[in-house]
């Protein structure tokens, strides 16, 4: 609508996109109505419960702080993106330990569990804990999606 | 019964959709055309209206148009479970932080919430009733207007919207040898769905069409066809799958404005709440009990005479509900001989209080656990066996009259003592608690279902429960398994459309499993029944010959799978059995509460805390809930939904807390300042156990459950915080702060 839209171009799972864009559209809300990738959530909009996690160039950000001009020539990688090609061990593991209630949060956990185990292959329950705390879910299911990450890591800590 | 569907933990059912992001929420879901709503408040709690200037909003490129009172009927139409108290949008006054007062309709959400901002509203801030003393006060305005209050209430000249005043026995003459005395608080605090509540509407032939992300799509579906003044076959509602309810999700709040919007324009609109808007549309009632309780020395439970105050909000909603449903159970779990009760719903000048996952039992819990651990501590008798002497046992009656115990709730109280190591020595600084909640289920209601078997053998169930969370998809897909012998991967649940799905009275009070699953189990049956007279009709055998086992029927020793009987029976045209099945709970319009309970849902915590004496910190070293459930027909579901009740219940006993300025206003609005529980709030052990004796009226003998690991966190942990620090705390949360406070003397923190 804004007069002021520029286009930007980005590789969003892999395929080359170009989108206009206005200064104030947050990367969240480029990939959820542009994109009509809806995977991505928006609960506080202030960076505080994760559920719009995406992976920007190799880190894990809150795509509703972030704004899509400043994503122009970057890499993203939104829950669609991974197990595109089948499900990841990771979100094998979120099923079979019953890490998953509603389901709101859980495509923000498991991005960001993806990028903590990019980072750290076989993390403690403690760095689980850390690296999952900015990731809200309200149903509780701490416990379980910890246990959850912890099995796909190979390490012990499944139920 | 047999086969393979009972006990089973099955993975979650719409699971996959979860995990890969491909499960659209109500805001996900893609409505052509569909113009974008975004809401005008105040920056106050109760404030007069005096005029609305739309002019800077229209002048923004891509604004539609802005709605207010004046452009909907006079008088704006009201609507509300229990009173029709809660008006489309403001009129002549907010009367909480937070009320729309205007809507603006755009292009864009980005245009939506410009315009929003534009909207200059002349107003003036009148005084507001923001906590229970004020609404007790005499000289506080009054929240409802008395003339829209029935012309013959005695209390339409005060705040008290309802009264009750339960008892039996005498407690003015029940001796007691000791009588503890105290009076607790428990806060208001937010249910936090992470999904932020999201509406659509759109018309759809001479009717409307409306998404909404609700608990309740059927009483939703009446609210509007009576306000509209349409039948009800002409609303159409979709409900989606929420993503989180834990009861606030429940009853209408901006769907009737969302709907007039689309009506007015003949266009799609859709409001999707910010997290802030959530903070301000729904929360669970606060409340103040002044307890009396009378103990024997070898510490019986002799009496309560309590007087107890729950805060609802500006308008009712189904708070008066929660309080009476809550407070009629006075001594929980307990047998009694003597209670006198005086229970005031207040109304404020605050967010409308609402259905909250425990449905006032928390609450009631706080006060009657404390007020046991007090005793116990008085009369130096062990918190357990304090418990043990008082708890009904099966059969015996908690409230004169009526169900009796229908657990064995002993047998869980042990179980949690065990678990969390009850009497063995502890370490400095630690500490140990244990409680006990119980909350009364579902008194009336019905659920339908049809199911069909299609003429290759798989099923379509199509119920109309909602399936938050809690599993209800999965449990219900166990259930056609294992009563027709179907692998569940070829049963398809249909949910969430309410022109297609039959009626299902509400998705709450733990019901879905033994409602809905007895509703299902019921057209099984009758599916079965069919199928026997078809094929005993095709062999012209009398019906005693043909047998159905799961998955097959045999007719004179030929065995048949599922397809080729149908195969059999329909022969060259294909057909299919259909059913409904229902279960009805019909109440009882003498029962104070319309009916009786169909089951209890108890659940024991027991809990150990280390505590930083220098700081008042403490952290749970252990956290252990026992639920009676019954029987689960998916263990691990209810095992998660119970950690995840017990995760809920450390929010509102360790952090949670919305704080009210003295304008009304929530200084506390927001993720950022209102905390939940996080990864890293923890406990080091936490452990759900469940207790399943086959003695719950649903499905295999199970009982609701997923409400009960929040009901007693609270007393739980307060008393692990006593007995490490000697202190006793009667005010939630318990923040460290709060902690230090009452160690370092004092009341200071008491809230008042």
């Amino acid at each position: 609508m804004s007069p002021i839209e520029s286009a930007i171009t980005l590789t969003v799972n892999g395929s080359r996109r170009t989108v206009r864009v206005s200064p104030s559209t947050t990367l969240l809300e480029m990939v959820r109505s542009r994109l009509e990738l809806t995977g991505a959530k928006e609960c506080c909009a202030e960076g505080e419960c994760g559920a719009c996690t995406m992976i920007l160039d190799d880190e894990p950000v809150n795509s509703c702080l972030v704004l899509a001009v400043e994503t122009d020539g970057s890499e993203i990688t939104t829950i669609e993106g991974i197990g595109a090609a089948g499900m990841t061990p990771l979100q094998e593991s979120f099923l079979a330990t019953g890490a998953i209630q509603c389901g709101f949060c859980i495509p923000g956990m498991v991005v960001a569990a993806t990028a903590l185990l990019e980072r750290i292959p076989r993390p403690t329950e403690p760095e689980v804990r850390e690296g999952l705390s900015g990731n809200l879910c309200r149903c509780g299911g701490y416990k379980r999606i910890c246990a959850a990450v912890m099995a796909a890591a190979g390490g012990a800590g499944a139920p | 019964m047999s086969g393979s569907g009972l006990g089973i933990s099955a993975p979650r059912v719409g699971g996959s959709e979860r995990v890969t992001g491909a499960q659209s929420f109500a805001a996900d879901i893609a409505i052509e055309d569909v113009l974008h709503v975004a809401l005008v408040h105040l920056d106050c709690g109760h404030a007069a209206i005096e005029e609305i200037d739309t002019s800077g909003a229209v002048g923004i490129e891509g604004v539609i148009r802005v709605f207010t009172a004046k452009d909907l009927p006079d008088p704006v139409p009201r609507f509300g479970p229990r009173f029709a108290d809660r008006p489309v949008i403001a009129t002549v006054e907010t009367k909480y932080h937070g009320e729309p007062l205007a809507a603006v309709v755009a292009v864009s959400k980005e245009a939506a919430a410009e315009g929003a901002a534009a909207v200059q509203v002349r107003h003036k801030e009148l005084p507001g009733v923001y906590s229970i003393d004020d609404a007790l006060d005499p000289e506080s305005p009054l929240v409802v207007d008395p003339a829209l209050r029935s012309g013959d209430d005695p209390l339409a000249g005060s705040n008290v919207r309802q009264r009750w005043d339960w008892g039996w026995g005498d407690v003015d003459s029940t001796e007691a040898d000791v009588v503890i005395e105290e009076t607790y608080t428990f806060p208001m605090v937010t249910h936090f769905s992470i999904e932020p509540h999201a509406f659509a509407a759109a018309p759809e032939g001479n009717g409307i069409a409306v998404w909404s992300s609700i608990q309740h799509p059927y009483f939703l579906q009446g609210t509007l066809a009576s306000l509209l003044d349409l039948p009800i076959s002409k609303v159409r509602v979709h409900a989606p799958d929420p993503g989180g309810g834990f009861g606030g999700k429940g009853f209408p709040k901006y769907e009737p404005l969302v709907t007039m919007i689309a009506l007015e324009l003949g266009r799609p609109v859709r409001l999707v709440l910010t997290l802030e808007e959530t903070f301000q549309a729904v929360r669970r009632t606060n409340a103040r009990l002044q307890l009396r309780t009378g103990f024997t020395r070898d510490g019986r439970l002799v009496f309560i005479d309590a007087i107890e105050d729950f805060m609802m909000g500006a308008y009712a909603d189904i708070a008066p509900r929660v309080i009476s449903k809550s407070s009629y159970f006075a001594a929980g779990p307990y047998k009694v001989g003597a209670v006198r009760a005086v229970v005031r719903g207040l109304m404020s000048h605050t967010t409308p209080s609402t259905a909250f996952r425990g449905f006032g039992a928390p609450q009631m819990t706080w006060g009657i656990e404390s007020q046991m651990d007090a005793a116990a501590r008085a009369l130096k008798i062990d918190p357990v066996d304090i418990r043990l002497v008082n708890l009904a046992r099966p059969g015996e009656e908690i409230v004169p009259g009526d169900r009796p115990a229908d657990g064995d709730w002993r047998q869980a109280l042990n179980i949690a003592a065990e678990k969390v190591g009850w009497g063995e020595p502890l370490l400095p600084g630690h500490g140990r608690g244990i409680s006990v909640g119980l909350k009364a289920s579902a008194t009336a209601g019905a659920s339908y279902c049809i199911l069909r078997i299609l003429h290759d053998g798989s099923v379509s169930l199509i119920a109309g429960t909602s399936d938050m969370g809690q599993g209800a998809r999965t449990i219900l897909t166990q259930l056609v398994s294992e009563n027709l012998g179907v692998p569940m991967e070829r049963v398809t649940l249909v949910m969430g459309d309410t022109a297609v799905v039959p009626f299902d009275y509400s998705t709450s009070a733990s019901r879905s499993t033994v409602f809905m699953g007895s509703a299902v189990v019921d057209a099984c049956q009758k599916a079965i029944a069919d199928l026997r007279d078809k094929a005993a009709d095709q062999h012209h055998v009398s019906v005693e010959d043909v047998v159905f086992t799961p998955g097959q029927v045999s007719v004179d020793g030929a065995v048949y799978t599922l397809p080729e009987v149908l195969n059999d029976v329909f022969g060259a045209v294909p057909g299919e059995i259909i059913v409904t099945g229902s279960q009805r709970g019909e109440g009882d319009a003498n029962h104070p509460l319309g009916g009786a309970a169909s089951f209890y849902e108890v659940s024991c915590t027991a809990s150990e805390v280390s505590v930083d004496l220098e700081t008042g910190d403490f952290e749970l070293v252990k956290h252990i809930t026992v639920a009676d459930v019954g029987r689960a027909i998916n263990p691990q579901h209810v095992e998660m939904q119970d950690e995840g009740a017990a995760v809920m219940g450390l929010g509102h006993t360790l952090m949670e807390h919305l704080i009210l300025d003295e304008h009304g206003r929530i200084v506390n609005l927001g993720a950022l300042d209102y905390r939940i529980p996080t990864f890293k709030d923890m406990p080091s052990t936490m452990e759900s156990v469940l207790v399943e004796n086959g003695d719950g009226p649903g499905p295999g003998g199970a009982k609701g459950s997923g409400e009960g690991g929040l009901l007693a966190t609270s007393p739980a942990i307060a008393a692990a915080l006593s007995e490490a620090t000697g202190v006793v705390i009667k005010d939630l949360p318990l923040t460290p702060e709060r902690v230090w406070q009452a160690m370092h003397g004092g009341d200071e923190g008491r809230e008042q």
